[in-house]
């Protein structure tokens, strides 16, 4: 890329940022914001799942899992001790747990990773639930954190920006060129040194703690929190669609699938209630069939396309 | 007399389960293809026979092997229009995997749609042989008996069908080797879609024996999928004695625990059981190390 | 133009300005012009895990009084002397309260509904209660059972819970069985299971506090997942221990499948109590007369003839009868909002929730009037006799039946 374009693209980036950060200081626009925090939320959950699965090509289903963590833990906490604390907290927890987590599943790959993932998040739901009905005898759990939508929406900026300047970051370092090669062919790795298990389980605990912090900036919306609604299974497939879809190699791969399959989940849900689910199979099954390589991958070859023209 | 409770419990309980999972491990297995829409495909024919059975009276049994042939035309016909595109744009490599998780899941979505179109969300019902059987002084529901028997009798009948016949031995060279199966002159895509065929036969088998008795509405399409994925996965993806040895397991465990130890830890101990058996073999208990 | 045609515009133009002024004249009459429509909006679980519930509770009736309110010609307003239709705009939530919460926030800021009707279940409805309340809606939050409900009353002055809270149907229940045993008819055992969610830890709690002061035991206590397909190891489990009532705070699913195992294992305790789902008209249409006995939390008064003719209209309207619960109550949330409406005058929601909070009003199940923002004159227990399922508990209420303790056999 030229000089010219990538200070183009830093301009661009920057105004885009500051709109997005003055925008919920406008008024009447409440459902936006709404919608604002959404994109956020999935934003930042695809960005860091591509993290991990992009480079790794380990397909994660636990996303549930530690999002829910999050929430869960601003459930119990969240009243006793100042926000910045619980936030504290339930990174640490997440981070455990992540550790755990990596340290066992190693050994797995392809679809039995996936599966696996999938089972850990239940666990986790399982175990949290069973505690709640058992020992505290008290399931549903009620929040009453004075944070407005607005902090919610600034706070999870912040994340996404974060999460986006890491991940630059890192491909740009030895880790990111490490990862590729991992990527690419995991046997080979090893043979030149590279210390693959240290390495993937670095990323998976990243991940794990991004998605951990998302669900607990998310919990103060819902005033009432039991473990079907933190560990909700179709976050982790919601989120797994979007960055596929996106394209998990590129930066901003995640967010231009995460940004379009909301609007498009609002737009369905809004104008069709009825066929919304009919409409919506349809659209999925429409875009696998025509944009192969994920979103990003299309806006490339049109891009190529163009400059070659 | 509790032990044989536990016993007879565990077989019924185990036997639904690999049943609900055969049909999927003989997809995944041959066609390399994990079928997220399963599970929805599975609740439709539960409504079809709840249809069948309540407005015309039907006999539940009699659509069950009206449901072979048409699972096996529905799967086959999926597997032709809507998954042959995708497998000869990837070329059946790996890519196949994760875009065909992909289409299959906004399949599912598809499926439910209708579903809830034509049933809306309620809970649907009926009864048939709902009478109890009497194994070794334990009392079970004959529904539940026909529906473990039909389990182990499928898995005989596919067996059979895959060692002793023209057809199966060319699914089954397709499932160990599919790049080298076309050298002997099989059609590995002709020989998918029958395998995709057959486990749909399977799948709206199923559907139709656990309507006899599990009360079901359109959403629990996702509960099933999720289920026959743990039991195909921890049997090892493709292998039917897994399929069979895992579901038999998995409803062992839970019997047990909710038995003696805590109903409420049941679907804990089953998870915690799932990830064990991985940790301790990778690839699932009768698994090859195939990647 | 020729002389006749401007003869014809002349004379239009001058009866156009006639009525013109006619309309003034008639406008100076009214203080504002009556808005076209009333709009009310609501957001329901119409796929999900909540459907079932809303499908038998919640959108049949609020699709019923609509139709019924706009067939005759709309409500009410009498600041402008008409009747005004209603308009109404429906979402899904998909039975997730995050899309609850959005749906909601989009029915008042883009849609600009003048009303919004409450979610099904307690979650969505906690959740959409700080917007309603930041909002200043009213909050008729009818199908939710939450023990925290005086709590949050005080904290959104705007909210009315309909159905109680869970110590109450656990209180209730617990008496009945005492008078039960007081009159020799049962023992004082009793085996308790729940599901391992919100309504079942609420429930079990409730009761299990109570038991002992009312002189039971409790010879089995524990929870199970939701979603369970298999009830016989624990019926197996409960039988062996012979227990004189046996309750169980379950859901749908599992109450279906309760009584069919509990049936198939030969599982007769002199009491038998479900959960959700026993007031459902599936279930009723599935167990037929080997229901009689069967006891559950809710009930409704059949003799009535307000209830009578509700079960008509709403077995019309939706082609199927309302269930013996939470139906007949949504409908006379829906009667208590007309009326507030109505006795307002025009969409003024502060004076409309004042009105809710203060006033008596005449619905099917009798006078309701809201007791710090909770209606309490609620059916705790009922019970099928005869093909119905009748109020028991509280045993003086009007239309209460005695309960037919022990249960007869399963047929």
């Amino acid at each position: 890329m030229s000089r010219l374009t990538v200070v183009l693209a830093g301009l661009g980036a920057c105004s885009a940022l500051a709109i997005a950060t003055a925008a919920p200081l406008l008024q009447g626009g409440d459902y936006w914001l709404s919608l604002g925090v959404t994109l956020l939320q999935y934003g930042v959950l695809a960005t860091a799942w591509a993290m991990f699965s992009g480079p790794t090509r380990y397909v994660s289903l636990a996303t549930a899992a530690f999002f829910g963590i999050g929430a869960y833990t601003v459930a119990v906490l969240g009243e006793s001790m100042p926000w910045a604390g619980v936030l504290l907290v339930a990174l640490g927890i997440g981070v455990a747990i992540a550790l755990l987590v990596g340290l066992s599943t190693l050994r797995l790959s392809g679809v039995y990773f996936v599966i696996f993932s999938f089972g850990l998040a239940e666990l986790v739901k399982q175990i949290v639930t069973w505690y709640e009905v058992n020992v505290t005898r008290d399931v549903g759990r009620h929040v009453f954190i004075d944070i407005s939508q607005r902090q919610i929406y600034w706070q999870l900026l912040a994340l996404l920006v974060s999460v986006l300047g890491v991940w630059a970051l890192m491909r740009r370092s030895r880790l990111g060129l490490a990862l590729r090669v991992i990527g690419d062919d995991e046997v080979v790795a090893t043979h030149v040194g590279i210390d693959t298990s240290r390495t993937k389980l670095m990323l998976f605990v990243l991940s794990a703690a991004v998605m951990t912090l998302t669900g607990a900036v998310l919990a103060p919306r819902w005033t009432y929190i039991d473990p079907e609604i933190a560990f909700n299974p179709q976050i982790s497939f919601q989120v797994l669609i979007m960055a596929l879809l996106g394209g998990t190699t590129r930066l901003f791969g995640p967010l231009a699938g995460a940004v379009p399959l909301v609007l498009l989940f609002e737009v369905l849900s809004v104008n069709f209630p009825n066929y919304f689910l009919i409409l919506l199979g349809v659209t999925f099954m429409a875009i696998i069939y025509f944009v192969p390589n994920g979103i990003a991958g299309l806006l490339q070859r049109v891009m190529r396309h163009r400059r070659s023209v | 007399m509790v032990l044989t409770d536990v016993l007879v419990g565990g077989l019924t309980l185990g036997g639904l389960y690999a049943l609900t999972a055969l049909g999927l491990t003989v997809q995944y297995g041959v066609a390399r293809i994990l079928n997220l829409a399963y599970g929805q495909f599975l609740i439709a024919a539960a409504f079809g026979a709840f249809v069948l059975a309540t407005r015309f009276g039907l006999s539940p049994i009699i659509t069950l092997f009206l449901a072979l042939p048409v699972g096996f035309a529905l799967q086959w016909t999926v597997y032709q229009l809507l998954l042959m595109p995708l497998v000869r744009r990837t070329g059946a490599g790996p890519a196949l995997e994760t875009d065909s998780i992909l289409l299959t899941f906004g399949l599912s979505f598809l499926v439910l749609g209708i579903c809830v179109a034509a049933f809306g969300g309620d809970l649907y019902s009926y009864s048939y042989l709902a009478y109890p059987v009497d194994i070794l002084g334990s009392k079970v529901s004959a529904n539940r008996l026909v529906a473990m028997v039909f389990a182990f009798a499928m898995k005989a009948v596919l067996y059979l069908l895959l060692t002793r016949t023209r057809l199966g031995t060319a699914v089954r060279a397709v499932a160990v080797s599919p790049c080298f199966a076309p050298l002997v002159g099989i059609d590995v895509r002709a020989a998918s879609a029958i395998a995709f065929g057959i486990g749909g036969a399977l799948l709206a088998a199923s559907g139709v024996l656990i309507s006899m008795f599990l009360p079901f509405s359109a959403s629990l399409g996702v509960v099933f999928a999720m289920k026959a994925l743990i039991v195909v996965i921890m049997g090892g993806a493709g292998n039917l004695m897994g399929c069979l040895v895992a579901g038999l397991l998995l409803g062992f465990v839970e019997t047990l625990v909710a038995s003696y130890v805590d109903p409420g830890l049941t679907v804990a101990a089953n998870f915690t059981l799932f990830l064990l058996v991985l940790l301790l073999r990778p690839t699932g208990l009768f698994g090859k190390t195939v990647r | 133009m020729t002389d006749q045609a401007r003869r014809q515009v002349s004379s239009r133009l001058l009866i156009t300005v006639i009525a013109a002024f006619g309309a003034l004249a008639l406008g100076d009459v009214r203080a504002q012009e009556a808005p076209k429509s009333i709009r009310i909006g609501y957001v329901v679980s119409k796929t999900g895990r909540d459907a079932p519930g809303a499908s038998a509770s919640t959108t049949p009736n609020y699709q019923m009084w609509i139709k019924e309110v706009n067939a005759a010609g709309g409500l009410m307003l009498k600041a402008y002397g008409k009747r005004v239709p209603i308009e109404a705009v429906e979402y899904d939530d998909q039975s997730q309260a995050e899309e609850a919460i959005r749906a909601t926030e989009r029915l008042i800021n883009q849609d600009k509904v003048d009303v919004v009707l409450p979610p099904w279940g307690t979650a969505n409805n906690l959740a959409v209660g700080p917007t309603l309340n930041r909002h200043g809606y009213p909050h008729l939050a009818v199908a939710s059972i939450t023990d925290k409900a005086p709590e949050f009353a005080k904290r959104w002055s705007n909210v009315f819970f309909f159905l109680g809270m869970g110590s109450q149907y656990g209180e209730a229940l617990v008496s009945t069985l005492e008078e039960a045993r007081k009159a020799g008819k049962i023992g004082n055992t009793i085996a308790m299971i729940s599901v391992a969610d919100g309504f079942g830890v609420d429930l079990s709690r409730a009761t299990r506090n109570v038991v002992e002061k009312h002189g039971f035991k409790l010879v089995y206590d524990k929870s199970y997942p939701p979603s369970t397909q298999d009830m016989s190891p624990i019926l197996n489990e409960v039988k062996a221990l012979n227990p004189d009532a046996f309750i169980a705070f379950s859901y749908p699913p599992d109450t279906f499948l309760l009584t069919d195992q509990a049936k198939v294992l030969g599982f007769n305790p002199k009491v038998f109590y479900a959960g959700v789902g026993t007031a459902l008209p599936g279930y009723k249409k599935k167990n037929g007369a080997s229901l009689d006995g069967v006891m559950g939390p809710g009930g409704v008064d059949l003799d009535s003839p307000a209830i009578q003719d509700y079960f008509k209209r709403h077995t019309v309207s939706a082609g199927y009868e309302p269930d013996r619960w939470t139906s007949a109550v949504t409908w006379s949330s829906l009667q208590v909002l007309q009326q507030a409406i109505e006795r307002v005058g025009k969409i003024d929601r502060e004076a409309i929730t004042r009105e809710i909070k203060t006033g008596t009003f005449d619905t099917i199940v009798g006078p309701v009037k809201m007791d710090n923002q909770m209606y309490t004159n609620l059916w705790w227990v009922g019970q099928w006799q005869g093909g119905e399922f009748y109020g028991v508990a509280p045993k003086d209420k009007k239309g209460a039946k005695a309960p037919t303790i022990p249960k007869p056999a399963w047929k």
